[in-house]
């Protein structure tokens, strides 16, 4: 019989769950175990419809483990897929909320509580459900090794799609702990980490039972990421609830403490999550699409160690000018200046893979793709070192011009190498000829691409104009302009920003047509970028 | 140790490692690359000697120029104040017909009071100070309080109904439907309508102006022109703070609602409390 265990298991979960719902200290958390008795019953009842009675066969179980297990990663690619469209879209919705502020649908569809489920749809649900399901590939072939743990490796995967709805409905339900990126309530917390520390076995594991001599640099910082990501959750997250059956809790940290702790977490999560983990990612795919092999192994030895030391330190920059102390600020500050070089590192590790490929930019989009994002990964790891000097700081704190960078970072190189590798797994993981299109992939870059550098360039201007609005005196030492002033200078900038989000999220739904299509198996007829027409055959 | 392998088209030597068929070339770190990181760690450790930075056991480095942020916000703030101190401290120490009758203490006290309501006052009065339904336009002559610079003071400074200073301007309409019968309210509304030569029952007016005066006059003048003691408004300047039409005046009169407004004295302090009076009074309709 199979399915038995995780049957009984998400069975006696609903229960709880219904408990839960029953026992409750207050209502939110009644209603939020009503989410999670109907996820979990969900799950029963498909996975109860998926019940066979034959018995597991010995030689057949032996087969399957012999190869690799990619059906966990299937899932995974799709779920990337969804998950940035829906991230996009609420990113594009939140924009045009700021623009036109009668957009705001209260309570639920504020945008107070769209904002967080902004940022963790597209940081955790399409950026780690990208690392999750590129990393379970990547170690796999880098190791030669089936994925240790068995079925634990669907553990990981449902549990953290449980996580995310558990997330995304308590932040519309207006369940948060406040802390930005860290927003889920203790209960949700400590599923997560039970699902990480359940991935990092997973992961871990299959590095041990290895074929290969020597872990490849990939793996290194995927582990890094999976490491350091648990730490930062576990201790950022330290609270006490003020019932085991409510919402609330209290953080074990108070006043600047609190304020130091949320940001050594918040800026380690761009540092491990978004960088370090997709460096892992651009280790494998950049090189296997390109053909081309790594360009320096000292140099991934050294950015590697120099980033993971540097980055951990850089926190306190988003603490300038504050109650933090002086000399955190300064550490925070000379670390994150320091770390510039460690993340260029990678940039010219990636982009000088290409050394003997470059033709490849004009005649693969796919390439095309990667190369545009470690270049967005490149500009948006030196303006991040400039902005955290702290004269640079006291103009672009509070400002747009941190959004604009933000997503410089991700949708530029989160986005785009995700992408690639989305592009470059489906064909392999459903082993088809190809993907269905190439020309929507080149669309997909055309849209993407200008829809950053609109967003870019429109919230640089945003953030600048904010800044100096808020410091200009007149001659006579007065503000010249109130806030109210400046927020109402930012409309046009607004609805730019909305354009360029547009774009890029237009991109993903041609993606996610394209990568549809390629799994129900349909080829596109096309001429392919690069490929010589023949009527321009020269005549015998 | 893994074989020893070429490159083809780099003709650089690989590690001899691979894995799922990437190799990794053994080239070295690029000079250009490990000479910037190195001047970011010198200049590291240069900033981390001028500033504060290592924590010790109770305080941490000062630093060789001593810095701290809170020394220097305050050394900012301080110098601020000195350049605007003289004149300042002359606006504190001058009542409101001294400042108005001293040119440069006006234009300062105007150009300080401009800054100051764009951060208090706007978002009640709005930006250019027009007000809106329930809150004055402060450009026009119409005063509920006075017009004066010294009544525009003492309104900003105490407030209008404001329950937290004691000196507030207070003053309630009674609710007339105590008082009144329905019809006698319908009559009143209309004579207040009719003051304005807008479309009205000429059969209800007679009546109303009976009840106006028996009713209204103590408060808003037998002529109906207002009383700025009991801040009760002219009713015959066609300029009305809340209410429109007919039917609406009726409401008011048998259930007013009053405005609030809070005192500021306590919370922006005298001296700003006067250059926002300045401000207003220049802004068209100072007495």
């Amino acid at each position: 019989m199979n399915n038995a265990v995780p049957i009984v298991a998400l069975t006696v979960g609903a229960f709880l769950a219904l408990l839960g719902a029953g026992f409750a200290y207050d209502n939110l958390f009644a209603a939020h175990m009503w989410v999670l008795f109907f996820s979990l019953a969900a799950g029963t009842i498909v996975l109860l419809r998926q019940l066979k009675f034959a018995p597991a066969s010995k030689a057949k179980a032996n087969a399957a483990a012999s190869e690799y297990f990619d059906e966990v990663i299937k899932y995974g690619t799709v779920a990337t897929t969804f998950w940035g469209v829906v991230g996009f879209l609420v990113g594009v919705v939140i924009a045009l909320q700021l623009a036109f502020p009668d957009l705001n649908f209260g309570p639920w569809f504020n945008f107070g509580r769209m904002r967080p489920l902004h940022t963790s749809a597209v940081i955790f649900a399409f950026g780690g459900n990208a690392l999750l399901c590129t990393s379970f590939y990547v170690v796999q072939r880098t190791c030669r090794a089936r994925l240790f743990g068995g079925d634990l490796a669907w553990f990981v995967f449902w549990g953290y799609q449980l996580f995310i709805i558990l997330a995304a409905t308590g932040y519309l339900l207006g369940i948060t702990q406040g802390k930005e990126y860290a927003e889920p309530e203790w209960y949700v917390d400590l599923w997560l980490t039970v699902v990480w520390v359940a991935y990092l076995i997973v992961f871990l594991g299959t590095i041990l039972i290895r074929k290969e001599p020597h872990i490849y640099v990939a793996n290194w910082f995927y582990l890094a990421f999976i490491v350091t990501i648990a730490m930062l959750h576990i201790v950022n997250n330290l609270a006490v609830p003020v019932s085991f059956l409510g919402v609330k809790s209290y953080s074990a940290f108070s006043g600047v403490q609190d304020a130091l702790t949320q940001w050594w977490y918040g800026h380690n999560a761009v540092g491990f999550f978004l960088t370090a983990g997709f460096l892992g990612m651009m280790y494998y795919f950049v090189p296997k699409q390109a053909g081309r092999p790594v360009y320096s192994y000292r140099l991934s030895i050294i950015h590697f160690w120099a980033l993971i030391f540097m980055y951990i330190w850089a926190g306190p920059h988003h603490l300038h000018y504050t109650a933090l102390p002086d000399w955190a600020q300064t550490l925070g500050m000379v670390f994150s200046v320091m770390l510039w070089m460690p993340s260029w590192g990678g940039m010219i590790n990636g982009l000088m893979t290409l050394s003997g490929a470059w033709d490849k930019i004009r005649t693969d989009p796919i390439i095309r793709m990667m190369v545009i994002a470690i270049a967005f990964y490149g500009m948006s790891t030196f303006e991040g070192p400039m902005m955290s000097v702290k004269a640079v700081n006291s103009l672009s704190h509070y400002t747009d011009w941190t959004i604009g960078h933000v997503h410089s970072g991700a949708l530029g190189w989160v986005g785009m190498i995700s992408f690639g590798a989305v592009y470059f797994l489906v064909p392999k993981l459903w082993h088809r000829n190809r993907l269905y299109s190439l020309a929507m992939v080149n669309w997909h870059f055309w849209l993407a691409t200008l829809g950053i550098v609109v967003y870019a360039a429109v919230m640089w201007v945003a953030g600048i104009q904010q800044g100096l609005m808020w410091r200009e005196y007149d001659n006579q030492g007065f503000l010249v302009y109130s806030f109210a002033e400046a927020v109402a200078a930012m409309f046009p900038y607004y609805v730019l920003r909305a354009v360029g989000g547009g774009m890029y999220l237009l991109g993903s739904l041609i993606m996610a047509y394209n990568i549809t299509m390629t799994i129900l198996g349909y080829e596109r007829q096309e001429t392919l970028p690069g490929s010589a027409p023949a009527a321009l055959q020269p005549a015998e | 140790m893994a074989d020893k392998h070429i490159d083809d088209i780099s003709g650089v030597e690989t590690t001899g490692h691979e894995w799922d068929g990437i190799r990794e070339l053994n080239n070295p770190l690029p000079r250009w690359w490990l000479w910037t990181f190195y001047a970011t760690i010198v200049w590291a450790i240069g900033y981390v000697i001028v500033y504060p930075a290592i924590p010790m056991l109770k305080d941490a480095t000062r630093g060789v120029i001593n810095y701290s942020s809170r020394a220097e916000l305050t050394k900012e703030v301080a110098s601020a104040k000195a350049a605007q101190g003289a004149l300042a401290q002359k606006i504190a120490a001058s009542s409101m017909d001294q400042i108005l009758a001293d040119p440069q203490l006006t234009q300062f006290a105007t150009a300080a009071g401009a800054a100051a309501f764009k951060v208090n006052c706007v978002p009640c009065h709005g930006s250019g100070a027009a007000g809106g339904a329930g809150y004055p336009n402060l450009n026009d002559n119409d005063w509920l309080w006075g017009g004066s610079a010294e009544a525009i003071h003492q309104t900003i400074a105490h407030g209008i109904r404001s329950s937290d200073d004691p000196e507030t301007r207070l003053s309630e309409m009674p609710a007339f439907a105590e008082i009144l019968k329905p019809d006698q309210i319908r009559q009143v509304a209309a004579y207040v309508i009719s003051l304005t030569d807008k479309p009205h029952n000429p059969a209800l007016v007679e009546p109303g102006k009976q009840v106006f005066a028996d009713n209204c006059a103590s408060c808003h003048g037998e002529n109906a022109q207002g009383n700025r003691e009991f801040g009760a408004p002219n009713l015959a300047d066609a300029i009305w703070l809340r209410v429109h039409g007919e039917d609406e005046i009726a409401k008011q009169v048998q259930a007013p609602k009053h405005g609030v407004m809070p005192a500021w004295q306590a919370r922006l302090g005298e001296t700003t409390v006067k250059e926002l009076a300045v401000y207003v009074h220049s802004l068209g309709g100072g007495e």
